[in-house]
Order: C-alpha cells, then sequence, then structure tokens
C-alpha cells in the first residue's frame, strides 16, 4: 500500500451514490411505514382492550428481544414461503425494517401518550369530544413536540442500522462502497470515506434533533 | 334538571360515595362543600360521566348517564365544566381554545364560532387577549377563559370544581366575579369550593358532604345560621375562623 489515493473515491462516486439512495429510501420507508404501524400498535395497546393491547404488547416486545440482523434474516427466508416466490433482498429489507422499527417508535409514541396529563383528556371529554377526536386535536398534537427529538434520534440510528442488510446482500450505501474498494483493490480509502460520510449525515441530523429539542413550544 | 339518586361508588373495597341524593333544578345555585377527600368532586365528575359508578342513578335532563352510551358526548358537551387547574389546551391559543369543540362537537363553522368566542371573551373581559397562549396568561386569566370556553358551547348548567383553589389569593377575584354574574344570569350551576363567602351570597343551597356521603343540603340562610349536624358545624367553625 504506498499512500492513500482518493482518485478511487471519485470514481466510484456514482456507484456509492447508489447505495445512498437505497439506505435513505430504506430509511424514509421504514420511518413513514413504521410510524405508522407504530401508532396503530401503541393505540391498541392502551386501547385498554384485553384483545387489542395483548398482540400489540406481544410483538412490540418479541421484536424489541430479538437482533435485527436474525429479523433481516427470518423476514428473508420466511417472506418467499409466504407469498410464494422470491422476494429479493431489496424489497425484503424494505419490509423488516417498516415491520422492526414500529415495535421502537410505538414504545416512543406510547411515552409521550401517556405523558400527557390526565386533566387534558378529561378537559376534551367534558367538551364533548369523542375519543378520536381528542386523540387527533387535544393529545396527539401535545405528544408530538417532545417526541421529535428521541424520534429523531431513533430515524438516525436506522439510518446507521440499514448497514446491516450486508447479511442478505443488498446493496447499500456500505455495501457499495466495499464493492468499489474490492474493484480498484483501495479498501482503506473506501472504508475511511464512508465512515466520514456515515458521520457527516449522522451528525447533522443529531445536530438537528438537539435545535427541535430547544424548540419554541412553551408550555 | 339533575337527578342524583342512590348513588354509590367504590375504588376496590373503599367507598367514595355512599348513597347520595341530590336534585338540582333549572336556575338554581348549589354549592358543595366539605373537608377534601369527602367525595365532592367525584359526586361532580360522576354529574358529567367522567367518573363510572357501581350503583345509583345520575340523571340528567332526562338522560341516563350510566346507559348514555355514545350519546355520552353529546350531553357532556351539554354541560360546561371548569376545572381546579384550568385545563385550556396549552398547543392552541385562545380563539382555538373556544372554537375547538364548537366546530368538532356542535359542528359550528368557523366564523359562528368565532363570533360566538368573541362575545364571550368579552363578557370575561379578555378581548385583548384572543391570540394569547395560556402559557402567556395569569391564573385568574387561564380560569376566565375556561369558563369562556365552556360557556361557548351553550350549557344548560355549569359545573364548577374547586374554580379558584388553584389561584393566588389575588385573582380569586375576578374568577368569582365572572361566577357571580353568570349566577345573576339565571345560569344553572353546582359549584365544589371552599368559598364560604361565595357560597353564602350567591348559592341558593349548600350540600355538605364528609366521608362520602351528603350529611347536609339546605337552604344557604339555613345552613350557615344553623347547620344541622354536628360535623357541619365543626367544619364551618374552623372554616371561618380564619
Amino acid at each position: 500500500m504506498d499512500g492513500f489515493d482518493f482518485a478511487v473515491i471519485r470514481d466510484s462516486l456514482p456507484f456509492v451514490w447508489q447505495g445512498f439512495l437505497f439506505s435513505a429510501g430504506l430509511t424514509l420507508f421504514a420511518t413513514i411505514c413504521g410510524l405508522a404501524f407504530g401508532t396503530l400498535l401503541a393505540l391498541a395497546r392502551l386501547s385498554g382492550h384485553i384483545w387489542l393491547s395483548l398482540p400489540a404488547t406481544v410483538y412490540v416486545n418479541a421484536m424489541r428481544s430479538i437482533p435485527l440482523v436474525m429479523v433481516i434474516l427470518w423476514f428473508f427466508l420466511a417472506l418467499p414461503l409466504l407469498t410464494g416466490k422470491p422476494v429479493g433482498a431489496e424489497r425484503s429489507a424494505f419490509v423488516t425494517f417498516a415491520a422492526f422499527e414500529a415495535a421502537y417508535f410505538s414504545e416512543i409514541l406510547r411515552a409521550g401518550i401517556l405523558g400527557i396529563p390526565r386533566g387534558q383528556l378529561q378537559a376534551a371529554q367534558a367538551l364533548g369530544l369523542a375519543p378520536m377526536q381528542t386523540f387527533r386535536y387535544i393529545v396527539g398534537p401535545q405528544a408530538i413536540r417532545p417526541m421529535l427529538p428521541i424520534l429523531l434520534t431513533q430515524v438516525i440510528v436506522l439510518f446507521q442500522d440499514t448497514s446491516l442488510v450486508y447479511a442478505i446482500g443488498a446493496k447499500d450505501m456500505l455495501k457499495a462502497a466495499e464493492i468499489s474498494g474490492k474493484n480498484y483493490n483501495r479498501p482503506v480509502e473506501m472504508y475511511v470515506f464512508i465512515g466520514l460520510l456515515y458521520f457527516v449525515i449522522c451528525f447533522g441530523l443529531s445536530r438537528l434533533a438537539r435545535g427541535w429539542s430547544r424548540g419554541r413550544f412553551a408550555a | 334538571m339533575i337527578e342524583i339518586r342512590k348513588l354509590s361508588k367504590w375504588y376496590g373495597d373503599t367507598a367514595v360515595l355512599r348513597d347520595c341524593d341530590l336534585s338540582i333544578r333549572k336556575g338554581e345555585v348549589v354549592v358543595v362543600c366539605g373537608p377534601s377527600g369527602s367525595g365532592k368532586s367525584t359526586l361532580l365528575q360522576c354529574i358529567n360521566g367522567l367518573e363510572p359508578f357501581q350503583q345509583g342513578d345520575v340523571v340528567v335532563d332526562g338522560i341516563h348517564v350510566a346507559r348514555a352510551g355514545r350519546a355520552l358526548p353529546r350531553l357532556r358537551a351539554r354541560l360546561g365544566m371548569v376545572f381546579q387547574r384550568f385545563e385550556l389546551f396549552p398547543h392552541l391559543d385562545v380563539m382555538d381554545n373556544l372554537c375547538l369543540a364548537q366546530r368538532r362537537v356542535l359542528g359550528r363553522t368557523q366564523g359562528a364560532s368565532e363570533d360566538k368566542a368573541r362575545v364571550l371573551l368579552d363578557r370575561v373581559g379578555l378581548s385583548e387577549h384572543a391570540g394569547k397562549y395560556p402559557a402567556q396568561l395569569s391564573g385568574g386569566q387561564q380560569q376566565r377563559v375556561a369558563i369562556a370556553r365552556a360557556l361557548c358551547m351553550d350549557p344548560i348548567c355549569m359545573l364548577f370544581d374547586e374554580p379558584t383553589s388553584a389561584l393566588d389569593p389575588e385573582m380569586i377575584g375576578e374568577v368569582l366575579e365572572v361566577m357571580n354574574q353568570l349566577a345573576a344570569d339565571g345560569m344553572t350551576m353546582v359549584v365544589v369550593t371552599h368559598e364560604m363567602g361565595f357560597a353564602h351570597r350567591i348559592a341558593h343551597r349548600v350540600v355538605f358532604m364528609d366521608g362520602g356521603r351528603i350529611l347536609e343540603d339546605t337552604e344557604t340562610a339555613a345552613f350557615f345560621s344553623a347547620p344541622q349536624t354536628e360535623r357541619a358545624r365543626l367544619f364551618l367553625s374552623r372554616i371561618l375562623s380564619h
């Protein structure tokens, strides 16, 4: 190895960009679907109906007790059995991450909802608001602001975790850098570069989360 | 208008209400007093179904609260409630606090809700504060907004749950003044309070509770001059001596 050759980075940029798009797309998809499914899970757990809360509780605790890599592998192997045809690493990753993140998001949402004082619920009920209206107009908007920094932190972790799709051979940002490093025989440069890239993206997002947590919301 | 018959409620083995009977006619102002933990607030919250109960009947305007089911929100909308800790919605400004339920529960238009809100804000003397958030208002102002919010729904009766207990002494007067005005306008009111001066001036009847029971239900003048029970006499002597 004769010093650093950073030309490899420039040459591999288009390929790494493809990987970045996959990682970012996976993060975005898992965030949106995970939040939607996670909200349903949180509401089910808070509903007070055993047939809603019990399955949701089991699901959330199961997902949170299993390493993500294992979940990725299981889904990759199990999904084709369910659908009857090969799903492909990329699509399997999208489903897995949405299902996995929903468990974590639901816990953040549940804590946020439980943090709303009982008096606020009573005030909403006393005015005649129905349960769903109370959630939509009173509880939801108040719960979301204190949750934003924690949710964004979870998204940052999620973005880093997308690199775990190496286990099923999907081409994310890290995988793209690894392939480029091998092709040009410059793995060290590529790993340094990709490490910096993760740092810049995640650090940037965490600064954003900090800005939000100092937010304008005066309770 | 409100009929409470043989109302009992338990938390586990502990009885918080025992065989309470109370009836409130249209236009009446009834003050409920008694030591803390006597069940006053619980009784009040059974009237609009915020607290469930195990035994007895609560009938509001001909509707059984315990059996109202899906009609309960509509019934609650017709009973204005004011809380000890105001419970304004902190994420909404004053105008939105007043308009939300008018629009979502009564189905009024934005314009009609705002007109109504402005009339009531003026009535509680807070017209200039429509654009402020609750955190920007004093306790007394917040409680007056809360009263206006309840009045926006055109309630048939107002329920007050210790409306001045969380206020600095100098702010109590402004809230009581608004309540005086309401009573003078003929509003039906049930008021849980320790403000015996207010009770003396405004109430038609005083209900005294202890240990989950209604011990007295007496004309105001008679209650203050000659309480029927020893327990009420003791309570009055303690509360009036300072």
